[in-house]
């Protein structure tokens, strides 16, 4: 059994180069280290579980390679090429979007206003063209939900999974290469997580790369090649899905010890 | 509003109508609460005008109210963009005060020491210029401690009330100044600072054609993405009610007159026959709001900034994650206020012909109310640019009718406060109720 992936693109499985590369990443808050020298990697078309339990690192990780946090040290690369990212519009320029779990939209403003917020479609003298990105709104949204309708409400007046799928839009309309996704089922009724699963199968045959936070272990071993466990900051391991059982993964979240040094003992109290 | 965006796309899609009025208001896609503060103008009016007999309906006093109105409306289209990015300015009764004062001291007194006399041309702009940039600076270095220091806009701003206003002591050792440039005094509106009789009536047949030549486009374009369309009643009721209302507006203006004593000297200087009638038109003052309205409108909603000063009142950290440069955008309509309150000094002084101590002393507080009557919400993310102007003219309206019908200063605040929490009251209720579509 393989646990660890401790050279990045060393690890098994695809050959192709990865599209990220997080290096010796940390941050700290105070005197807490939310995350601890974690490496982390990823390749096109491939879909990385992160998981976890509460305040393992996860999300302040991932918030790093979306420019939402700076890292105090740490290399990150993209395309093979060392990449700064400052602040979000780094990362979206480097072709990383992100599906907040918070979903991150402006309640006042519509879905097409919130889905090019802060990439606005002007006219050639500057102005706000809200018709264009109307149309092409309508264009994506037909993609992911074909019954949606309310182009011109505030989506604090949308359901649940309506505001998701504009969120979901926002990230893919730009031709992202890499998506990170923070539980982006969490909220989301039985029908409408069938329908996200499917739209990440999809952006993975169409080639892109996407970190997947989850504390949902099942959703993550359907959708993910890779898993990668967090514990305290620190990263566990990194596994490939086809070689470890969810009790590995469980103890791996929990105890924070690789599959290698997991005793018949820990399994058992895993079951308790 | 709702059944035009559940209609099925499609070229030329009709909406379904609900019954009743506010169907028929819906297809016109009429913000309600805009259309509410015009009736309740209306009613201000009129009801006054029945209580003073008939009498306080007559151009003139419009035209008084209108030039009263300007000062407080000018800010508050500002304000509301401060509001709904969750922040406030409480300091602008001393910005308007500091500025009256440079635009004072400046024509009195300083230009000329520097060389620029009393016959140089333009030196009204020239005093107009330094005093927005004074407004601007002063503007900017609020914005700046408040978005990127990270002191909270209250705090800085109640700062900039008091400070600023000590400041306009010192600037003139604590008394009045006078001798303001004959042209500035144009700002401040009457026979000579208005338009005139024709120009009224240009500015009355622009402005018709281009409510209709705003419909027209705007249909054309919906029509050449297939979106749904408002039905063809409403877009002629519209065009019809925005283009008439605004012919009726011009030729009321032209109904006020001269004073006779000055028409008189000018017909004799002009070699016109005496006796004869000189429309004022519109003041100066209700046209520079109405540049001021257009400009701010435009600013707010078909601009990037005025798109990111609304996602940051919905929802700040989106906005943050979204990419947009957040504290800039705050300190932008901290200059914007800065500049909205030079021109409103502007207004003042030339009305006074003078800048005294207390020049603006408590616009803040109409200003606020202004905005806040007009529908901007203390939440952020909610409030119209228009809907602000309106809530100025409408506590004007009160105030100065109450002070028509013989109610004292005291009695005109008592009401004042009364209908600011009724204002308010009342959007609430309304919201709750879930009526209301927000923006």
């Amino acid at each position: 059994m393989t646990t660890t992936a401790p050279e990045p693109g060393a690890a098994m499985g695809t050959s192709s180069a990865p599209v990220v590369e997080m290096r010796n990443v940390r941050v700290s808050f105070g005197g807490v280290r939310a995350v601890d020298d974690v490496t982390i990697d990823l390749r096109p078309g491939e879909v990385v579980g992160l998981v976890g339990g509460n305040g393992a690192g996860k999300s302040t990780l991932m918030k790093v390679l979306s420019g939402a946090q700076g890292p105090d040290s740490g290399e990150i690369r993209v395309n093979g090429q060392p990449a700064s990212i400052s602040n979000p519009r780094d990362a979206k320029r480097l072709g990383i979007e992100t599906i907040y779990q918070t979903l991150a939209l402006a309640d006042n403003l519509d879905a097409p206003g919130n889905l090019f917020l802060g990439r606005e479609l002007t006219t050639p003298i500057g102005q706000i063209n809200d018709a264009a990105m109307e149309d092409q709104t309508r264009k994506v949204m037909g993609r992911l939900n074909p019954h949606f309708k309310a182009f011109r409400k505030p989506v604090v007046s949308l359901s649940g999974g309506q505001r998701q799928a504009v969120a979901i839009a926002r990230a893919i309309y730009f031709n992202a290469r890499i998506i990170i996704m923070d539980e982006p089922t969490a909220a989301l009724g039985p029908g409408e997580t069938a329908q996200v699963r499917n739209l990440i199968k999809q952006l993975k045959n169409e080639g892109i790369g996407i970190f997947l936070v989850s504390h949902d272990i099942h959703d993550v071993f359907d959708l993910s090649e890779r898993i990668s466990v967090m514990y305290h900051g620190r990263l566990v391991g990194t596994v490939n899905k086809d070689d470890v059982t969810t009790d590995e993964i469980l103890g791996m979240i929990i105890l924070g010890k690789p599959p290698t040094k997991l005793t018949e003992k820990d399994i058992a109290e895993l079951k308790g | 509003m709702a059944n035009v965006a559940d209609a099925a796309q499609g070229q030329d899609v009709q909406v379904v109508p609900r019954p009743g009025l506010r169907g028929l208001l819906a297809q016109t896609e009429i913000d309600l609460r805009l259309f509410g503060m015009l009736a309740a103008l209306a009613i201000i009016l009129v009801g006054f005008n029945l209580i003073s007999g008939g009498t306080f309906l007559r151009p003139v006093n419009m035209v008084t109210l209108g030039v009263q109105a300007a000062g407080i409306a000018i800010i508050s289209t500002g304000m509301v963009l401060v509001i709904v990015s969750r922040n406030i300015d409480l300091s602008v009764g001393s910005l308007v005060g500091i500025v009256a004062m440079v635009y004072a001291e400046l024509m009195a007194n300083w230009l000329t020491s520097l060389g620029i006399g009393i016959d140089f041309p333009f030196r009204w702009a020239i005093a107009l210029a330094i005093g927005i940039a004074v407004g601007a600076g002063f503007g900017a270095l609020q914005g700046f401690i408040i978005a990127y220091i990270g002191v909270p806009s209250f705090i800085v701003t109640l700062g900039g009330l008091l400070s600023i206003r000590g400041l306009v002591w010192y600037l003139s050792n604590g008394a009045a100044v006078t001798g303001l440039d004959p042209t500035f005094q144009l700002f401040g509106g009457g026979a000579q600072g208005s338009i005139g009789g024709t120009l009224t009536w240009a500015v009355g047949l622009v402005g018709s054609l281009a409510v209709v030549g705003l419909l027209f486009n705007n249909r054309r374009r919906r029509r050449q993405y297939g979106f749904p369309l408002r039905p063809m009643w409403a877009e002629v009721t519209l065009a019809v009610a925005g283009s008439g209302a605004i012919l009726g507006l011009s030729a009321f203006a032209n109904a006020n007159y001269w004073p006779q004593g000055l028409a008189d000297q000018y017909a004799a200087a002009h070699g016109l026959p005496a006796g004869i009638q000189i429309s004022t038109g519109f003041p100066d003052p209700l046209m520079i709001l109405l540049g001021v309205t257009l400009l701010v409108t435009w600013l707010g909603t078909r601009r990037r900034f005025g798109r990111y000063v609304y996602a940051y009142g919905g929802n700040p950290d989106a906005a943050a994650l979204a990419g947009i440069n957040t504290r800039l955008t705050i300190l932008k309509t901290y200059v914007l206020m800065g500049v909205l309150c030079a021109i409103s000094a502007a207004i003042a002084v030339a009305r006074l012909n003078a800048a005294t101590l207390d020049v603006g002393q408590s616009y803040e507080l109409y200003v606020i109310a202004a905005a806040v009557v007009g529908g901007t919400s203390f939440a952020g993310g909610i409030g119209t640019i228009p809907g602000a102007v309106l809530g100025a003219f409408v506590m004007q309206s009160l105030a100065y009718g109450l002070a028509y019908i013989g109610v004292d200063s005291p009695g005109q605040n008592v009401a004042a406060g009364v209908v600011l929490i009724l204002a308010v009251g009342l959007d609430s209720w309304n919201r709750r109720r879930g009526t209301r579509t927000p923006r």
